[in-house]
């Protein structure tokens, strides 16, 4: 063994002399993908997994409900013509048409929703552009989902 | 001396019988440039080489470094496939320039040799990988188990229990993956794939006892759920892992806590 092994450094004496030294230490590398306050916190719980699960799930749903909607809307017994006041009046009569109708929108809102807000995730750079368009689409979920909610118990065939 | 054959070759100046032309042709390498200390912008550089088609794309990068620029900055450790340094996004798709002959990727038109994206681009080719490797480690890809003394014997493995996960273990952290994925390109701070491929490798190991801490880690807002399974990185991977079949199991054992 040399006893000139002296170089505290990662350094060697290859080249001459050490770059850095007890007294003139390497920079501290950064850490990287570093935390700062800006960084998303990270989560707990298991909201990415239920929102996940939810969109195969109310996707399943869907097909059968959107296309038995589209079949009666706009194919059966004689299309789009047939549909009038009195057609959804006829229609929302039965709780089988209501519970269908209103699965639908609840499914298709809730699952639309969620679908944007990933989009948003993935597309929008900055926090406060995310925070805005998912502002923006929450209150034009409920507002919907509420609404037609609404309309769909309340529904009166006898308006005039 | 070389041997006879060659010597023959070399004496008549031509190529050896059979073989009618120089099998040398003209090809155009196309390159983003950046220099940060020469310019805020990245710019397309044109390099006209005479190459053998059978030989790798690095090749080619080799030949303008060596012999025409040699500022051209690009990484390359082991030039075999097998260290990970030099994946870039060539003729549009992540490849590793040591694994990629010039011969299948049409030499007739220029190749565009960019840097891979998502990551910051330092200089010409190269790229920070920080970020990449901080997601690596954020899923502590080493061995955990609960016995802290040291072992005194082999922890041993059924051959079944170990091609449990054996393609996760070929990843040789090139990053091709996790930089072609477009959720990654967008948000940095998605893990990405690769990250996810090593968690994969301890989290169905037998003798590993932390996944359930791993799988945690990925049920992050910006885990596993992130993934749109666009199948990017399984088209990248230049080992041919199946990764994105790999972040599909993870998936599953979150929901199934099975794994
Ligand atoms: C007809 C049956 C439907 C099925 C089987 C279905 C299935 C799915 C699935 C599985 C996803 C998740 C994709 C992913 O995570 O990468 C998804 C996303 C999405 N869905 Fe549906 N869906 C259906 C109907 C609808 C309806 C009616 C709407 C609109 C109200 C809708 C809007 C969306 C949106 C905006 C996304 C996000 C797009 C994306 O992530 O790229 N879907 N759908
Ligand atoms: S999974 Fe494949 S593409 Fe991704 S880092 Fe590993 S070797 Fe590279
Ligand atoms: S140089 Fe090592 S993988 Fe290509």
């Amino acid at each position: 063994m040399s006893t000139t092994e002296t170089t505290a450094s990662g350094v060697g004496p290859v080249e001459g002399a050490p770059v850095y030294t007890v007294d003139n230490p390497a920079p501290l590398i950064e850490a990287p993908r570093k935390r700062t306050k800006k960084t998303p916190r990270s989560t707990r719980g298991n909201f990415e997994l239920a929102a996940w699960l939810f969109m195969r799930l109310s996707g399943i749903v869907l097909v059968v409900l959107v296309i038995g909607h589209l079949l009666i809307q706009l194919v059966l017994d004689g299309g789009v013509s047939k549909i009038g006041f009195a057609f959804v009046a006829g229609r929302w009569a039965s709780p089988f048409w209501q519970v269908w109708d209103l699965l639908m929108l609840w499914l298709a809102m809730l699952h639309g929703a969620n679908g944007l807000r990933t989009v948003i995730n993935d597309y929008a750079e900055r926090p406060n552009t995310r925070l805005w368009l998912k502002g923006l689409l929450y209150t034009a979920t409920v507002f919907t989902i509420l609404l037609g909610t609404l309309v769909i118990f309340t529904f009166d065939p006898n308006i005039r | 001396m070389a041997t006879p054959v060659l010597d023959k070759a070399d004496a008549a100046g031509r190529p050896e019988p059979g073989f009618a032309d120089s099998p040398y042709i003209t090809v155009t390498f196309r390159v983003r440039r950046f220099n940060p200390e020469v310019s805020a912008e990245a710019t397309w550089e044109d390099f006209q080489l005479e190459i053998d088609p059978k030989e790798r794309v690095l090749d080619g990068l080799h030949k303008i470094k060596w012999d025409v620029d040699g500022t051209l900055t690009f990484r390359r450790s082991c030039a075999h496939g097998i260290c990970g340094s030099d994946a870039m996004r060539i003729n549009g798709k992540n490849r590793l320039a040591c694994k990629t002959l010039i011969k299948d990727i049409n030499p007739e038109k220029p190749i565009t040799i960019e840097p891979i994206k998502g990551l910051t681009v330092l200089k010409d080719l190269v790229v920070d990988m920080e970020p990449f490797f901080q997601a690596y480690r954020d899923v502590m890809p080493f061995l955990v188990t609960k016995d802290t003394n040291e072992p005194t014997r082999e922890r041993l493995q059924s051959p079944e229990d170990r091609e449990r996960f054996d393609d996760t273990t070929k990843c040789i952290l090139c990053a091709a993956c996790t930089s072609s994925c477009p959720v990654f390109w967008n948000d940095g701070q998605y893990f990405g794939p690769a990250a996810i491929v090593n968690a994969h490798r301890f989290i169905f190991d037998s003798r590993d006892e932390a996944g359930e801490q791993r799988l945690e880690i990925l049920n992050d807002r910006d885990g596993v759920w992130r993934c749109r399974t666009t199948f990017n990185c399984t088209d990248a991977c230049p080992r041919g892992i199946e990764v994105t079949k790999a972040i599909q199991e993870v998936k599953r054992a979150l929901i199934t806590r099975r794994y």
